[in-house]
């Protein structure tokens, strides 16, 4: 019996590789005055899947991450999964 | 300001990431005005009759479009020049610049195509703003568009109210003035292409680039000239 269940992902570049719209933002902020030290910019990913469990559903979300949600190269990600 | 028996002065803001800004002058200066680029860093705006935001990829469109060019420097001054009543007109990512800022109503949003659309589009006046007023209501203009976020929206239950208001300035449309699905290129919400807010404009459209019948229409000339209140015949 399979239900419905929400990943959500949370997708960025790994620290240490240069985020330029993240520096762009930064540089704004800044000028607006606020006491801010970094700004990285990623992605927010919502995903809603049919799996058996929720432990399913979080390794799907894993293997979906890997394999096309984020590059590898330089991103990294996180992924919760909620019932729905 | 400058001396208005001469020729009036249009200021032409570059951000990082403009890239109309010269064909812009370039137009601005065959209607036989004056031209001056104005750099985003600028606190305050040399003397000035006009004001353009050209078209471009302002901060390579980290955050959203538009969203960090709104918060320049030179756009306190925009806002100022725009309250006293300056003409000022955004021209594609100048529109998204000047939406993001709220000088102007809505937003615009990636094309639901996810293509970058670049084309030969008809758009018709709905209501002729402050400033063009020798352009007539349903005059059909061939102008060109080419944009990634040209998907104008507004927030919920705004449309009437802009419609009432008379700031709906440009329709998507046919050949005939039509604005309907079939000549909606970006799913803009009413096919808007262009709207208006006190002396403020904006569309995605590039009369600039249309400036001319060999480059494929003039329209552009008319819709500058208007703007500029020029009459009768300009100089090619």
């Amino acid at each position: 019996m399979t239900r419905t269940y929400q990943l959500t992902f949370l997708v960025g570049l790994k620290s240490g590789i240069l985020d330029p719209a993240g520096q762009a933002t930064r540089n704004v902020l800044q000028h607006m005055e606020y006491a801010v030290q970094d700004v990285r910019i990623g992605k927010w990913i919502r995903v809603a899947i049919q799996a058996d469990n929720a432990e399913h559903a979080l390794a799907l979300g894993q293997e979906m991450g890997q394999r096309l949600l984020s590059n590898p190269v330089m991103e990294s990600f996180e992924v919760t999964v909620k019932a729905l | 300001m400058s001396d208005h028996t001469a020729q009036p002065t249009v200021g032409i803001i570059v951000f990082p990431g403009s890239n109309c800004d010269q064909d812009t002058v370039l137009a601005i200066q065959a209607l036989g005005a004056r031209a001056v680029v104005l750099d985003y860093r600028l606190a305050e705006l040399p003397p000035v009759d006009f004001l353009i935001l050209p078209g471009g990829f302002s901060y390579g469109d980290y955050l959203r479009s538009g969203a960090l060019a709104a918060a320049a420097p030179i756009m306190d001054a925009v806002e100022k020049s725009a309250a006293s009543g300056m003409p000022v007109l955004g021209i594609c990512n100048g529109f998204q610049i000047l939406c993001e800022r709220g000088l102007l109503p809505g937003a615009l949003l990636p094309n639901p195509s996810g293509e970058f659309i670049c084309q030969w589009q008809t758009v018709r006046v709905v209501n002729a703003p402050k400033g063009f007023e020798t352009m007539a209501d349903g005059t059909v203009l061939r102008l060109p568009i080419a944009h990634h976020d040209g998907s104008y929206r507004v927030a919920e239950g705004q449309l009437a109210s802009l419609f009432e208001h008379g700031q709906v300035f440009l329709q998507y449309s046919d050949d005939k003035g039509g604005a309907h699905a079939l000549v909606n290129p970006n799913g803009s919400v009413a096919n808007i292409a262009g709207v208006s807010q006190g002396s403020v404009v904006g569309l995605m459209p590039h009369p600039e680039r249309a400036m001319a019948q060999y480059l494929g229409s003039d329209d552009g000339r008319g819709f500058l000239a208007a703007w500029l209140g020029l009459r009768g015949n300009v100089e090619c």
